[in-house]
């Protein structure tokens, strides 16, 4: 008797969470789960763009050639290295920057607060206004930093910072070939995500205990030492996962350099590919398949980032 | 001069010369967006490089232009309308569902947690594709309901996150209490849960209100009317129009930007915790 009570309450339970849940579930599921499953099923078939207006998306005529083209993509490789150099530098600037800017911030000061709401202003502002005012600044004909640096004798030209793919610096006789717009746009990448490394930076570093500190300082430790043999081994474990995020991230971004460059001049990653076979080339289908393909790295990367977070706990 | 003084003396000019340059690397374009909306096209073309504005000269035209000739009205309404359902809609379901996860025994519930994680990691760019082939076929893409949809099923992931560590921590006798009373457990979510739970709440709408304002990608994909457009669809489509007004494009660019910085400046401790919850992602 108590038990089938028992079971009723816990069924009404379920049947309760249940309801609860369906919503948000039914919306994921509709919008992320779902496109997933969908993009596997058109990078497996000719899929053009015009296909979407007549044309039958479900007719059974699978086939590899989307990753064939893909694959075997002229630029495939290129498009490559560029997302890895982008990635990498991107993530490891935004870093740096962020811990560069917890250690300024950390200590009291007078107008602690509002510096910390200000490091955080480039991670909160919209991307679009953000990405139009920097090519703005760096605009070769209107743009101030060129302007500013031609009127003061430091540039004999403008630069096209965002529209050039190499760029000669000239440096004590050497000359150094830059790519000039990838840099740029890690740069960006730099100054657009350090606030999010610098927020998990500052709370890291604010919890490291005093004793450790002052112990160092008796033991005749200098400034520099202390952060050496102790701040920096106490943020490490944050850092590298802060890396791993901003890496994960970078790799899949496409806001940002669609703004700046539309993928030209040297910086056109695997995610503006994706948009490019699809509305350039109107081959929804390729289009799939490199989402596929960056979907697969990704999986990768999640993996080893579950692997780890378990290996912590 | 011993290691320690010297050592100390040198941190503090770098402190003070990094914070100089942080300062002026992060300010700098906030400031030169608001300076250039407020320059006129003649003071754009001929001085690009005044780095200062003739406080006598203000000129307002590019605001008039770009509200009244360029449509932004329209634009800063549907904004707002996006975001603000997004946020009715995101707070309301990640409540039900933070409750029902944290508080109900269900069949599941481990899997669906590890799954909320997971799900909020997939990028944008491998969604925009499937999204536009299916909803261009049904005829339903150009719409702005359709808009807050996908934001929301950007945020709720987020959302149900946050709100579910956060009412891990409400102690449950009150919540027994209410039951015991004949409260159900509607009842219990309306007059326990969420006043006690104001804080996070407020966390996760701000979260989500920066999302779904902010958005491009979707925003960019989806939208093909003008009457439609949001902010940022609408920059874009007038940055592409105007070649040499960019006082145009900072005006547009500034009405965007200052409500999420005064949101957040105003709510900063809420929203940095909403941030480096969800900061995940982006």
């Amino acid at each position: 008797m108590t038990n089938s009570n028992h079971q009723s309450l816990s069924d009404r339970e379920a049947r309760l969470a249940f309801w609860m849940l369906a919503p948000a579930f039914v919306v994921v599921s509709a919008f992320v789960v779902f496109p997933v499953i969908w993009n596997l099923w058109l990078s497996l078939k000719p899929v053009s763009l015009a296909d979407l207006r007549g044309g039958s998306l479900w007719k059974f005529n699978l086939t590899l050639e989307n990753f064939h083209k893909v694959f075997s993509d002229p630029d495939f490789v290129a498009a490559l290295v560029t997302t890895l150099i982008y990635t990498i530098a991107g993530s490891t600037l935004s870093v740096f920057l962020g811990m560069i800017a917890a250690l300024l911030v950390h200590e009291e000061f007078p107008g602690r607060g509002l510096v910390r709401g200000l490091f955080i202003s480039p991670y909160i502002a919209p991307v679009v206004a953000v990405a139009f005012t920097w090519s703005f600044i760096l605009d070769p004909q209107l743009g101030v930093l060129n302007w500013v640096g031609v009127d003061s004798g430091l540039l004999a030209q403008p630069i096209p910072f965002l529209s050039q793919r190499w760029w000669n610096l000239d440096f004590m006789g050497v000359t150094v070939r830059v790519p000039l717009a990838l840099t740029s746009v890690v740069l960006f990448e730099g100054w657009r995500y350090f606030p999010f490394a610098f927020l998990f930076i500052l709370a890291r570093l604010q919890a490291i205990p005093d004793e450790l500190y002052q112990a160092a300082s008796v033991d005749g430790a200098s400034p520099f030492q202390r952060f050496w043999h102790i701040t920096l081994p106490q943020i490490a474990g944050v850092l590298s996962i802060l890396f791993l995020f901003r890496f994960i991230w970078t790799f899949n971004k496409f806001d940002d350099i669609f703004l700046l460059t539309r993928g030209q001049a040297g910086t056109e990653v695997l995610t503006i590919k994706v948009y490019d076979y699809a509305f350039g080339e109107f081959d929804i289908g390729a289009s799939s398949a490199m989402a596929m393909v960056l979907f697969g790295v990704l999986s990768v990367f999640l993996l080893i980032y579950f692997r780890w977070i378990a290996k912590e706990d | 001069m011993t290691r320690e003084h010297f050592e100390v003396t040198i941190i503090r000019i770098l402190r003070v010369a990094g914070l100089v340059f942080f300062i002026a690397i992060v300010a700098f374009p906030f400031y030169w967006m608001i300076v250039s909306s407020f320059k006129s096209l003649q003071e754009i073309l001929l001085k690009p490089a005044n780095l200062g504005i003739d406080i006598r000269k203000l000129d307002f035209s590019a605001y008039y232009e770009v509200l009244f000739r360029h449509g932004f009205f329209r634009y800063i309404s549907n904004s707002l309308y996006v975001s603000i359902a997004t946020v009715v809609f995101s707070v309301g379901l990640a409540t039900l569902g933070g409750y029902a996860v944290t508080r109900l025994h269900f069949r599941g519930r481990g899997l669906m947690s590890y799954g909320i994680l997971l799900i909020y990691m997939f990028p944008a760019i491998v969604l925009v594709i499937p999204l536009y082939v299916v909803f261009s076929r049904m005829g339903l893409r150009d719409s702005i309901n359709l808009l807050i949809l996908v934001y929301l099923a950007q945020t709720l992931p987020v959302a149900l996150y946050m709100l579910r560590s956060y009412f891990k921590t409400l102690p449950m006798e009150m919540e027994h209490a209410g039951l015991v009373d004949g409260c159900s457990r509607i009842g219990v979510i309306w007059r326990i849960v969420i006043p006690l739970s104001a804080p996070a709440l407020a966390s996760v709408a701000l979260y989500t209100f920066m999302i779904a304002w902010n958005e491009f990608l979707f925003a960019f994909m989806f939208l093909d009317t003008p009457e439609k457009f949001t902010l940022s669809r609408g920059i874009v489509q007038l940055a592409g129009s105007v070649h040499l007004s960019k006082q145009l494009v900072m005006a547009a660019s500034v009405m965007v930007t200052i409500p999420i910085l005064l949101l957040f400046f105003f709510f900063e401790r809420l929203l940095v915790r909403g941030l480096t919850a969800g900061a995940m992602k982006g």
